[in-house]
């Protein structure tokens, strides 16, 4: 069954293709916003309002295809057990909220898990695409082209003057969040990363971790995403977004030649010993696991460590999130044992790269 | 980055003090933030929600508070498709449908352009199937704009050309207006 496939494999098989800047960008994505014109949104809309609208995604388009995204897997939120949903979270499957939606919330997902289709998240439909690496033109052509595909059955509430309409003023106009998910480990080794989020921001971009709410990063992940979606079209929108990751990439790129022409032993001490803490702990905090992931994979880039893959990388930092933890334990676990549980877990995965 | 204050937890705050023309930086954690006082609001999940319904309300209090609240004294906005009112979806930050914005168009332009840099409008894509005549104006509009630019520049032969496209989209304009007005 695919819903246990989406389980097991921590990475999704998106991600195993090679792409364009992979050593920086890790994943490019674009969501759209859509509503039905006739019907009230998630927000306000009773439980018999919403079910119509899970019932006629499950009717219409569980098991289609559209190109590529051959057979979609329909899943209604209600049948999934917590971990289940957390661990659906976890590899951006579904969102946090929808996870938290009780009744008739669903998602429609596509078998190489490129593609999510949210329904009765915030909006009635959250069309979410994944690319790997810096992808973000590909991506937004994909997005509009599944976008129409939906389009054909379904009258969306749009207007002329305001755009695609969305229960929240933030996403009205396009509709779209554009985003990367970036690796700077070496600009924020050199603290520049720090001042150049204020920048960011000016260019009505956000900065955000990918690990909890705030601001906080942690592992060196940072996510990059447009803020204004009324007034600027999407290419408009995607050509900013750009530029502004085209500028990151290259300063990240010479801020890793900096470190290596002035310290390259400690460079390498740092990276190495990281590398040490997850082949041979065995009790590993997920703060901890996420630093040193970073520290490896930025060794991994610079070729300074040559026996893991960027893939094993990316696999580990799905792998080590609680929900994925207790899926693979089946049972519920206490920090403690989730601690143990993972360091075992790296040194087993790392240990079949050798 | 380390809170410049406490020295063990991440800074999570960022704040620019400006005194007497002297500009200061101030890299803190929550905690210090609340205890030095650099913040003087709740931050208990001051979530970005909380921030946007905080600007809406903002919006009422300022400039026309007076008018506002006169206005609101006769009738209160509310939307007749979901029964939504005004000041429900300040405090919630989110329309309850699509008549909403229809509903509350007369107090709207000020939130937007707060949320979108000053932006009103859409520039955006048009729906394929629904949007096919926004297409055909949108192309017609473009045609137009280019056809006058082409008489200021005396380039007859060229403008002629132009002109004889946007005869065609306007017959098939037309033509689907009519349509859909036999449909009503």
């Amino acid at each position: 069954m695919t819903l246990q496939r989406f389980m097991d494999d921590a990475i999704s098989p998106w991600m195993r293709e090679d792409a364009q800047d992979s050593d920086i960008v890790i994943s490019s994505r674009i969501r759209l916003a859509r509503n039905f014109a006739d019907a009230v949104f998630p927000v306000i809309a009773d439980s018999s309002e919403l079910e119509k609208i899970r019932e006629f995604f499950q009717k219409e388009y569980a098991h289609q295809s559209f190109e590529t995204y051959d057979d979609f897997e329909f899943v209604s939120i209600r049948d999934l057990t917590a971990v289940e949903k957390l661990v659906l979270v976890e590899k951006h499957l579904i969102s946090p909220l929808l996870a938290r939606k009780p009744e008739s919330a669903a998602a429609l997902i596509s078998q190489n898990e490129q593609v999510s289709i949210m329904v009765n998240e915030e909006d009635h439909i959250r069309i979410q695409l994944y690319y790997p690496g810096f992808q973000l033109t590909k991506a937004l052509e994909k997005a509009f082209a599944l976008d129409d595909w939906l389009e054909e059955k379904i009258n969306y509430a749009y207007d002329e003057k305001r755009g695609y309409l969305t229960a929240c003023p933030t996403n009205v106009g396009t509709g779209m969040r554009a985003s990367v998910m970036m690796h700077l480990p070496a600009l924020a080794m050199t603290k520049q990363m720090n001042q150049m989020i204020p920048a960011i921001n000016q260019l009505g971009l956000v900065v955000r971790g990918i690990y909890g709410e705030g601001s906080e990063s942690i592992g060196n992940l940072f996510q990059i995403s447009n803020q204004i979606t009324l007034g600027k079209s999407e290419g408009d929108i995607v050509a900013d977004l750009q530029g502004v990751v085209k500028q990151l990439i290259e300063h990240e790129r010479n801020a890793r030649k900096y470190i290596l022409k002035q310290s390259r032993e400690n460079l390498e001490d740092r990276i190495f010993r990281s590398y040490g803490i997850l082949k041979y702990s065995r009790i590993m905090e997920s703060k901890e696991a996420a630093r040193c992931l970073s520290n490896v994979r930025l060794g991994v880039d610079l070729n300074i460590i040559d026996t893991v893959s960027r893939n094993a990388m990316n696999e580990l930092t799905v792998l080590i999130q609680p929900g994925f933890l207790q899926h693979y334990a089946k049972n519920t676990l206490s920090p403690k044992e989730r601690d143990i549980l993972r360091a075992s877990l790296i040194r087993k995965r790392l240990g079949e790269e050798d | 980055m380390e809170c410049q204050e406490c020295h063990q937890r991440p800074a999570t705050l960022h704040f620019t003090q400006v005194v007497n023309g002297q500009k200061n930086e101030i890299y803190v954690c929550e905690v210090c933030a609340k205890e030095k006082g650099y913040m003087s609001y709740p931050t208990d999940g001051y979530s970005l929600h909380d921030l946007l319904t905080g600007l809406f309300n903002l919006d009422s209090a300022g400039v026309s508070s007076s008018h506002q609240k006169a206005f609101q004294d006769v009738q209160e906005l509310e939307c007749p498709t979901c029964n939504m009112t005004f000041s429900e979806f300040k405090r919630i930050g989110k329309f309850g449908c699509a008549d909403c914005y229809e509903t509350f168009a007369a107090e709207l332009d000020p939130i937007f352009r707060r949320v979108h840099s000053g932006n009103t409008v859409h520039q955006g894509k048009i729906p394929k199937r629904q949007g096919s005549n926004l297409h055909v104006k949108k192309q017609l509009e473009q045609y137009k704009a280019q056809l006058q630019s082409l008489i200021e520049q005396e380039a007859f032969e060229k403008a002629a050309e132009v002109r004889d496209k946007i005869k065609e989209l306007q017959k098939i304009a037309d033509s689907t207006d009519k349509e859909a007005g036999d449909d009503a």
